[in-house]
């Protein structure tokens, strides 16, 4: 199956210090022999695994470009297949001379996600690692890849152990019960039961709530700017976004459409849409861009009010501070290096939190940051703790905990224990498909939809 | 000196509750059937409990009788009291009961065999069997072949039996019947891998020797639940007898562990795996030391013996040993034994050799059922006997092969257990064992299945006019609760506050009532003014559905999930040492087993869920077409 060598620069592209060229399969060494030149003359074949060599590669234009060979022998490296890492000086143009010249004597393109397909297939990780790597390459930031590790060294597993074990125990005493209706099985204690399920409900409820309270960290907060027209949203927007991406004008209506873009701000990502100030108006097309903000805020996660804080609150900006005081809100005084006569107090009142910030001056970044703490109480989340990552594993949770909560009505509404019990049950499924420990075919295509299946 | 007899489509070796089923089964689809047996006066013989049924045993009783089988109606025809067992603990687990008497039994399935057309019943103890010029050929002990297209081995303990009571051993069958001794050598010269298995069964005591004016009375329904959907569904107390319960205390404990070493289990003369659901008294007493006590039942065989059989005592103690232990127990202080309690070691095989039809792997043609197959119990017997026999007959038609998956039935989960995990110890039903137990009840085992037996030829036009109109009626009844809508009122929130759930101020749905667990069908009755006059068995099954509908959609749900995985079929031919990413264990496991699909794969221990996505990929790149 896997018949072909394959290889790719394992590191980021861009001007790293270091890149490494990763080579695996058969033919790594027949192909790094021919590409690189040791100083000392050792050839990879002869060297022991997990040792390396220095000398250089030489490319196309017939540059000698300097670089270490490190030989892993199978199946004792990543993939389980021999592989060579060529580490050279970062650089996309290092990089990638070296990678042709590789592809050049023999070795395949990898596909995303191809080495990780081959370390699975070789048995180097088992279905919910292989999982892990995959959400570790396609995390967005540092939170999102410590909570994709954090499975891969098997903590969501030891957290998930007691939870399973309590559930298999009062499953196990359900079906003796049910099987042995005239031996002396201690009598089933409905109360007990439901005290190990709910116990076992609240520890996933606390897994999916850390997962939503860190997936604000791992996949950025939906974050809609309003205010009304020329009060400096799009100058907040692209300070946070350091890009110019509003069309910034004096001119009341300038931003007619939600322009999305994607910050981050401390450990946060933003999905900041600037909408268009909500002002009435008889321009067709500004009266669809404000239509389109008062959706953004019904289903936005965050939102960034902003006001003049040298100007008087208008009626609109009482009419859109009572509608947005009932969600997570942020009041952003702008222009705070002007003299202030914005009536402070009404605003507080509606809304608690309020950053001051001066597009000029770039200050309140690290309050803004502040409010976000409170609001969003990341503060005791720590992704190294073993937490859901990923979709796939959060759904997965979810489904068992629903299962638990309706062996809970199950059992205060007084269905008899075998109707308890196909709850009880599903979820223990549910957990075994979330650690792992069952296949399903959906979890291999969710986990194997990224390696390309079938090409 | 051996002779050329006559040929047949079918053979079976053995008229047990697996054979009995096979034959009848092959002979109703139009095969020449020859059913042989060491004993004619064995046929149908229950040489353990005088009882048919128990917890999932029963769903697996109607379930055949659902197919068109004979153990129900058997069972029926000489029941002596029937308890449906769990009643108050939900319609998934319960299960049918009924105590028969066993030589009635015996007699009526030897005289259905014998009426049977194309099916010939023979006394003979079958020596050898070969596969030679196309056809299987059975010789009997009197040297007479028989050409067969299909053989289906039924042996149960008879198969180089041997009993043990205390230090005597001898070579024997159940009952004190003749064992099959030359069988098993045949079988291992073609091939097959054979194995030991034990199982054990209690004393017969004299009822008269029993004191009863102390003892525990367990008595039968009140209303009573036959086992076969032709025998209407419901009918007034017929029970004939009484069973009593009563207890092992301290004493018996003391007997039991003093003379231990003299038990043939614990001294290692028995090499054999017993059951593990289905203990002796001394291992009972030995594994949970710290229980004072152990329940027994007591039970009569039937109605024209005194033979008493007492049922969780089997034993392979000495028989001095017996009576002194049975007679510490309250109420068989005089005990009378009149057969002794023994445990008897026989031959079977791995069934993972075999694939869901019961027809093994590398011999067309030759299947397996019952005990022969690491089983334990009459009904799995049966049930294993009915499917293999439909194969067979199948097989013998030229015809696609009868298979039932685990979603389908406690038929089809028991022979996805045997052929895809095999066991280690004789392989009892229980409820436990299949993941879709709200839907595979006892009640609907007809709606289940049925269908299928009338379309194997089952099932006459009959009784499949009769079943459609059951349905009928059900779903209509169905449609009427969900459609009723029942104004509140004084008299409905009568009902509903003395049954202490909450009043209603509105109209409400007859089934969202019926569904709070309070209220049953029944006790709405008089606020439902529009009820038809009903079978009480339509009205149960559309109650359950209507109650718990809930849970049977969850269940319906896992259903198609797992059938998802159950239609990736996986060629009989692929090499697994071929495929990369396979673990040895599962490599082995799987050549072994030979899975027919991925969710049969999944299911094989020893093939972890990384090796079932190293399937899922492999087939899916294309390489198992």
């Amino acid at each position: 199956m896997n018949d072909k060598t394959i290889a790719a620069i394992a590191t980021a592209q861009g001007q790293g210090g270091v890149g490494i060229i990763r080579i695996s399969g058969e033919n790594a060494f027949d192909i790094a022999d021919r590409v690189f030149t040791s100083t000392s003359g050792k050839r990879p074949h002869s060297m022991p695994g997990y040792t390396a060599s220095f000398g250089h590669v030489c490319d196309e234009n017939g540059n000698n470009l300097e670089a270490i060979m490190l030989v892993f022998k199978k199946p004792h490296s990543y993939t389980g297949e021999d592989v060579i890492e060529i580490s050279c000086q970062g650089g996309v143009y290092v990089t990638k001379s070296i990678l042709r010249a590789i592809l050049d004597n023999g070795a395949y393109p990898a596909e995303a996600g191809e080495f990780t397909k081959r370390a699975f297939l070789n048995g180097k990780m088992d279905l919910l690692e292989a999982e892990s790597v995959m959400n570790i390459i396609s995390a967005k930031n540092k939170t999102a890849l410590k909570a994709a590790n954090s499975v891969l060294e098997g903590k969501l597993g030891k957290r998930l152990k007691s939870v399973k074990e309590d559930l298999l125990t009062v499953a196990a005493h359900l079906s003796a019960w049910a099987d042995y209706p005239e031996d002396e099985i201690p009598a089933v204690n409905e109360d007990e039961i439901f005290t190990a399920v709910e116990k076992a409900s609240n520890a996933l409820q606390a897994l999916i709530d850390e997962c939503d309270r860190g997936r604000v960290l791992t996949e950025g907060i939906d974050t809609v700017i309003v205010g009304k027209p020329n009060v400096g949203k799009s100058t907040l927007m692209n300070m946070l976004s350091g890009s110019e991406r509003s069309i910034v004008t004096d001119i009341p209506g300038t931003t007619r459409d939600i322009v999305e873009d994607t910050v981050n701000l401390g450990n946060y990502t933003l999905r900041l849409s600037d909408t268009a100030g909500i002002r009435f108006t008889d321009d067709i097309i500004e009266k669809i861009g404000v239509d389109k903000a008062l959706d953004k805020i019904n289903t936005g996660e965050l939102i960034l009010a902003v006001f003049d804080g040298s100007g008087k609150l208008s009626e609109e900006d009482k009419h859109l501070i009572d509608k947005i005081s009932n969600y997570n809100c942020i009041a952003i005084i702008n222009k705070s290096d002007l003299p202030q006569i914005i009536d402070r107090e009404y605003i507080s009142q509606k809304i608690q939190h309020i950053v001051y910030t001066s597009a000029i001056s770039q200050e309140g970044a690290d309050n803004l940051i502040a409010a976000l703490d409170d609001i969003f109480s990341t503060g005791a989340f720590n992704p190294g703790e073993g937490i859901l990552a990923g979709e796939r594993q959060r759904n997965t949770a979810l489904s068992a905990l629903e299962a638990l909560i309706e062996a809970k009505y199950s059992l205060q509404a007084g269905y008899t224990l075998d109707a308890v019990t196909v709850s009880i049950e599903f979820a223990i499924q549910e957990l075994l498909a979330l650690t792992g420990e069952r296949a399903t075919e959906e979890i291999v295509n969710k986990v194997f939809e990224r390696f390309c299946v079938g090409k | 000196m051996t002779y050329i007899s006559e040929n047949y489509d079918v053979g079976i070796i053995g008229a047990g509750h697996a054979g009995i089923e096979a034959g009848l089964a092959c002979a109703r689809l139009g095969c020449k059937t020859a059913v042989f047996t060491i004993n004619l006066d064995a046929v149908g013989n229950c040489p353990c409990n005088p009882s048919i049924g128990g917890t999932a045993k029963g769903i697996l009783v109607r379930e055949i009788d659902a197919l068109g089988g004979e153990m129900a109606k058997t069972a029926d025809e000489c029941l002596l009291q029937m308890r449906m067992l769990n009643r108050g603990k939900g319609p998934a687990v319960q299960s049918l009961r009924g105590q028969i008497d066993r030589r009635k039994y015996s007699d009526i399935m030897k005289h259905k065999l014998e009426l049977q057309k194309n099916l010939y019943l023979k006394q003979a103890e079958i020596t050898d069997l070969e596969f030679s010029d196309g056809s299987w050929v059975l010789t009997t002990r009197t040297g007479a072949t028989h050409k067969c297209k299909c053989v289906i081995i039924a042996t149960g303990t008879y198969l180089s039996g041997k009993v043990f009571i205390g230090e005597t051993s001898f070579e024997s069958g159940p009952d004190g019947i003749f064992p099959s001794v030359f069988l098993g050598d045949s079988l291992k010269k073609l091939g097959l891998s054979l194995r030991r298995f034990k199982t054990g069964t209690p004393a017969r005591v004299l009822r008269s020797s029993i004191d009863f004016s102390d003892l525990e009375e367990q008595p039968g329904d009140d209303d009573i639940v036959h086992f076969s959907f032709e025998n209407g569904f419901l009918r007034e107390g017929e029970n004939k007898v009484m069973c009593h319960i009563s207890w092992t205390n301290d004493k018996t404990k003391q007997v039991i562990l003093d003379n231990i070493h003299r038990s043939p289990l614990y001294s290692g003369k028995i090499e054999g795996a017993g059951p593990r659901y289905c203990p002796s008294i001394e291992d009972k007493i030995v594994r949970f030391s710290d229980k004072p006590r152990h329940q027994l039942f007591i039970e009569p065989c039937g109605e024209t013996t005194e033979e008493m059989y007492l049922q969780g005592m089997s034993s392979s103690l000495p028989e001095d040993v017996q009576l002194s232990f049975y007679k510490t127990i309250k109420g068989l202080e005089n005990v009378q034994i009149m057969r002794t309690a023994y445990a008897i070691e026989y031959d079977c095989v791995d069934p993972v050799q075999m694939n869901n039809t019961l027809e093994f792997t590398d011999f067309p043609g030759l299947y397996g059922a019952g005990q022969f197959n690491g089983s334990s119990g009459y009904e799995e017997a049966a049930a294993q006997g009915l499917v293999a026999g439909i194969n067979a007959a199948l097989k013998v038609k030229g015809k696609p092969p009868f298979v039932l998956d685990r979603a389908s039935s406690y038929i089809g989960t028991l022979i996805d257990d045997l052929v895809t995990k095999g066991c280690s110890d004789p392989y009892r039903m229980m409820t436990s064992r299949s993941e879709y137990r709200l839907i595979l009840r006892q009640d609907n085992a007809d709606a289940r299945l049925t269908p299928l037996g009338y379309e194997l030829g089952l099932i006459s036009e009959e009784r499949y006019n009769a079943f459609l109109n059951k349905q009928e009626l059900k779903k209509q009844e169905m449609k009427r609760i969900r459609e009723t809508v029942i104004s509140p009122g004084d008299e409905l929130n009568k009902i509903l506050v003395s049954r202490e759930t909450s009043p209603v101020s509105t109209g409400v749905h007859l089934a969202e009532l019926i569904k709070r667990p309070q209220l049953s069908y029944e006790a709405l009755k008089s606020v439902d003014v529009n009820r038809p006059t009903l079978d009480k068995a339509i009205f149960s099954e559309v109650e359950t559905e209507i109650k718990y509908e809930g849970y049977i959609n969850k269940q319906q749900a896992q259903i198609e999930q797992m059938r998802r995985l159950e239609t990736k079929n996986l060629p009989f031919d692929i090499d697994y040492n071929s495929i990369t990413g396979l673990r040895l264990e599962a490599i082995e496991k799987l050549n072994k087993v030979r899975p027919a699909n991925l969710g049969q794969a999944s299911r094989i221990s020893g093939v972890s869920p990384a090796d079932i996505s190293v399937l899922i990929i492999w087939l899916s790149s294309g390489r198992g077409r």
